[in-house]
Formats: structure tokens, sequence, C-alpha cells
């Protein structure tokens, strides 16, 4: 290296400064993601202490009405609690048993040149945007439905779940599909060695090993399902009386914060508050469900 | 792997009794692999599915008009050109917040942080949960801060620093993972001719990583591009019949535009929807082809 004309030393020092700024600088980057969370944790609770100023807590947990915009005010909100999780288990009942059997055939069965196919068709897949979907929902699934269930509402749960269950199942795929390959090619060999069929390997030898992983993207896919907006916006209605019935309008958390923002709302009113206080509930509801996902992979995991 | 293993000894135990059986264990693992083919078959099936539904319905209403005419209140007449220049406009800004702020951080975290303080290590965990929080709820921030707080209003800015931060987790991860596949040797190299870190890293390290950086930013670019809901709450308008001059403008991107329409009990409604659905998907998976080709040309 050249050496400066003010000597060696004042070179170096401006060189460690300089590196210094740069750390510095670099840093002050990566605290930016911590405001953030600092930011959602700090105006969701803000504006949800205002609103339970205005409505009981117990009224807004525990009480079945939900009625924010018309007259009499109702605040409870469970109806929107059930649609949710209606949507989050019936997408489930798609998306798991299919994104397993889908990584299972991967890892275990399908001969590479199936795989180089497959693999980046569900890429694609997972890459389509969720309105998408919910077009898909409104104008193909519950016409389809339709034909089967003759007294099924234009706007039903089970429809958007479909599609819900549809989006989320390449997540399950890749992040099953990823664990299980991972799993050690000699205890494969080791099973087979021993006259276990393919099944039987994939079943009793790689599915165990790999299970942590696999439950965890479950976990994920359950996660993402009770995120997801735009589908329910689209397929699943608006009716927010509460039903268990799948056939049935219903409205999701999401649905309704995407409802009242699509209306002229006044900042600082009550219904104002109260996307925040079920955004909040939404927030706790999934961080709830990740930090599960990250526990059971570090607890559960397999050493090979 | 205990457990696997008794299990694996009664698999044998089981077989040792008779070899008759062998032929129904085996003809099972065949029925199965037929289930097990059938789950990947409906994927593929679904999108096949998905697709020829959104060409049916659009292709027909897809044309030069529609790409260059604002929205109308008649489907004849309605257009997308509002919505895709302000989808760009967002992009745009997303791309310049995010894309510095995403990369720095992947490089603070793997060049010169130390990974065994609690701060680094809080710092990764508060990433890995940023990014399973539900998009919507970034929407809920920007309408905080951006909107009320900061008092940008319903505008491009406000809408491109929500989306900013929703990608933010995606980036760092996708360019963390890159410069965790740069050689030691590189490094070591460069040091060993006197360079200091940070010109080692610009001449370096991030010329080597950047395909893999590039990759995970236009993916993530591509989710944003897709994303309605966290905009819906920011306030973005379902109507918008004039283009942005500034980023202090109110605005519509294509995914809000689409859902306007397809929130409308009109089929004709339902066309333009499709139509638009398809300028959406040509757009992303344009992205993705050329993701996918960096990935392989630099990839070797």
């Amino acid at each position: 290296m050249e050496k400066s004309k003010r000597g060696p030393d004042k070179h170096i020092t401006r060189m460690h400064f300089q590196e210094k700024l740069v750390k510095t600088i670099l840093q002050a980057f990566s605290a930016v993601s911590i405001f953030v969370t600092i930011g959602i944790v700090a105006t969701l609770l803000w504006e949800t202490l205002a609103f339970l100023r205005e409505v009981s807590i117990f009224e807004f947990l525990f009480t079945t009405k939900w009625t924010p915009t018309l007259a009499p005010k109702h605040f409870g909100v469970l109806p929107i609690v059930v649609g949710t999780l209606m949507i989050a288990l019936l997408s489930s009942i798609v998306s798991i048993p299919v994104g397993l059997g889908s990584a299972i055939y991967l890892s275990e069965f399908a001969p590479v040149r199936v795989r180089k196919i497959v693999k980046p068709i569900l890429e694609i897949l997972a890459g389509i945007p969720s309105i998408v979907y919910g077009f898909f929902a409104l104008n193909f699934i519950t016409p389809f439905l339709k034909g089967i269930f003759p007294q099924i509402e234009v706007f039903n749960a089970l429809s958007a779940a479909i599609a819900v269950g549809i989006m989320t199942m390449p997540m399950v795929a890749s992040l099953s599909e990823d664990a299980m390959r991972a799993v050690p090619k000699a205890l494969r060999e080791g099973a087979y060695a021993l006259g276990a069929t393919k099944l039987e390997v994939a079943l009793n030898v790689v599915l165990p090993a790999a299970i942590s992983n696999v439950i965890s993207s479950f976990v994920l896919a359950i996660s993402r399902a009770i995120g997801e907006t735009m589908i329910v916006a689209i397929a699943a209605g608006a009716n927010s009386t509460l039903t268990f019935n799948p056939l049935h309008s219903i409205q999701t958390m999401t649905g309704y914060m995407v409802n009242i923002s699509m209306g002229d709302i006044q900042h600082g009113s009550v219904e104002y508050k109260t996307v925040f206080a079920v955004g909040l509930l939404l927030f706790l509801m999934t961080l709830l469900m990740n930090i599960l996902a990250r526990h059971i992979v570090s607890k559960y995991r397999e050493e090979y | 792997m205990k457990g696997t293993y008794v299990e694996m000894e009664n698999n044998i135990s089981g077989s040792k009794n008779s070899s008759s059986n062998l032929k129904s264990r085996k003809l099972l693992s065949k029925v199965f692999e037929g289930f097990f083919f059938l789950a990947i078959a409906f994927g593929i099936l679904m999108l096949v599915l998905l697709l020829t539904n959104v060409l049916k319905a659009g292709l027909g209403w897809l044309s030069l008009d529609f790409i260059t005419s604002l929205p109308s209140r008649f489907p004849k007449k309605a257009g997308i050109y509002s919505a895709l220049i302000g989808s760009i406009w967002v992009m745009g800004l997303t791309f310049l917040f995010s894309f510095p702020l995403g990369v720095g951080t992947a490089i603070y975290l793997e060049e010169y942080s130390d990974k065994k303080k609690w701060f680094n290590k809080m710092l990764q965990i508060n990433i890995a949960n940023l990014a399973g929080v539900p998009s919507i709820v970034y929407g809920i921030l920007g309408l905080a801060v951006f909107v009320r707080l900061l008092a940008f209003e319903r505008s491009i800015l406000s809408g491109a620093l929500t989306l900013a931060l929703l990608i933010l987790p995606v980036i760092i991860v996708s360019s963390q993972e890159a410069l965790k596949a740069v050689p030691n040797e590189l490094r070591h190299g460069s040091y060993a001719l006197g360079v200091s870190k940070w010109l080692t890293i610009t001449g370096v390290v991030l010329p080597y990583a950047m395909p893999g950086i590039l990759t995970g930013t236009i993916l993530a670019m591509s989710r944003a591009m897709g994303e309605a809901a966290p905009l819906i709450i920011v306030g973005a308008a379902g109507y918008i019949a004039f283009l942005p001059k500034s980023i202090m403008d109110s605005f519509t991107v294509l995914p809000i535009q689409i859902f306007n329409w397809t929130s409308r009990p009109q089929d004709e409604f339902q066309n333009i929807a499709a139509a638009g659905i398809i300028v959406l998907i040509a757009l992303l998976l344009t992205a993705n082809a050329t993701a996918i080709f960096l990935r392989n040309k630099y990839e070797k």
C-alpha cells in the first residue's frame, strides 16, 4: 500500500476512523429493524389502550356481537376471531395433507427429472399474489362448490379457506421437503438394507427424523392463514354475526380491517381504534404461532 | 434417533416372519406413492385451473387501450394505466428505501457483528419475528406512523415506506445467505494485500455476493408488488383517475385496482379484473424469470 505523504501514522488513523464510521453507520441501519418492532408494538398498544378506555376489555374479548359501525354499537370481537380460526382450520385441511404428500413424493419418490419440473411450479404457485387467489376463489371455487352444496352463499368461508389452503400449501411442501432431504442418506440405506420398502423408509425413517421442521411448517402455514387478508376480503364476505357454518358468509379479523379502511373513518373515532385493537390481537396470535414453530424446531430437532 | 431405530427394528421383525408379505408391502408402497403423487398433481392442477380461469375471463379484454386508459365507471372504457404507473412509483421508492437498508444490515450482521453478543442475537431473532408478521399489521404501522404521525398523508411516500419495512426482513435474510456463501479465502487474500475491511467488503465480498443479493431482492420486490392489504390500510384509493406527479400524491396500485374491480358484482368488472391480473402476473413472471436467470448465470 502506498504510504501517505503525511506519514503512515496519520494515514492509518484516518483509515481507522473511516472503518469505525462505516461500522457505526451499518449498525444504525440494523437498528432500524428493532425500531420497526418497537413501532409496531407501541402503535398497536397505544391505540388499543385508547380503545379500551371506551370499551371494556370484557365486552371486547368475551361477547359475541361485533357491530362497530352500526348503531347500537357492539364490540365483541369473538365472531371475527371465530371467522379467522375457521379459515385457519379449514385451510390447513387442504395445505397440510397436500403439502406433506407433495414433500414426501418430491423427497422420496420423484425421479430427478420430475423434481426439476415440479419444484419451479410450486415456486410459481407460492409467488402468485393473494389477490389472484381471491379472484380464483370467487370465480371458480365458489361456483364449483355450488354444484356440491346448492345452498352455499356467494360469499362463504369454505371457498376462501380452500384458496388460502392452496396458497399456503407450497410453503408446507418446500419447508418439509428441505427438512426431509436433509436427512442423511445413510439412514435410508440402512433401512433399505434391512429390507424396508420405499414407503416404510419414508414414513418410519425419514419423516420421524425430519418431524420437528415438518410440524413447524404446519404451524407456519396456519399462522400465514390467520394473517391472510385479500382472499378473505374478496371471497369470505362481510358477515360479522357469529356462525360456525363454513357455507355461510363470515368476516375475519383481517377482512374487517380491510372493510373498515375502504370506508371513510374519522381519525380518533372508536371505529378507527378498533383497527388497532383487532390488529394487536392478530399480531399476538401470529407471534405466538411463530414462536411456537421456532420452539418446536429447536426443542425436537434430531441430531445426526 | 432412538425412536426411529426401534421402529426400524419392528419393521424388520415384521418382515422376517414371512417373505410372502413383501409383495403386499411393496404394493402398499406403490399405492401410497400414488397418493403422494396425487398431492403434487393437485397443486399443479390448481395452478393450471387458476391460470386458465384468469386467461379465459381476461384475455379478451386485454388490449393496448386497456393498458393506456384511466379507470372508468364503464367497464368497456376502463383501463389500468393509473394503477400501473402508481405501482412503478411505489416500487421504485420501495427499492430505494429497502435495498440499502437491507443490504447494510446484512453486511453489519455477517461482516462486523460479534454473533455471540446479546444485542446481535436479539437483532437476528427480531428479524425472524418480523418476517412472520402479517402484512396487514405493517399497514397499521404505516397508518399510525407515516400517514398520521409524520403527516405524509395517504401518499405514495407513505405506501412505499410501509412496503419497504414489510420486505426489509426478506432482503436482510437473503442478503445474509449470499454473504455467508462468499468463501473466507477471498477475504483473507484481500486482507493479506493490506486492504482495509470496508474496501474488502465493497471490492471483493459484495461483487461476489451480488447475484444472490439481487435474486433475493427481486423476489422480495415481486412480493411487495402483489401486496394490497397494507396499502389499503395506509389508504391507497381504489379509484384514481389521474397520474401521480410527486411522491406526495395519492395513488393506487395494480392489486388494489384489481381488488376494486373484483368486489363489484357485474360480470364485466370481473373480466377487467382478470385482464388486470394478467398484466400483474406477466410483470411478476418477468421479474422472477430475471431472478432465476441471474442465479443461473452467476452461480457456477
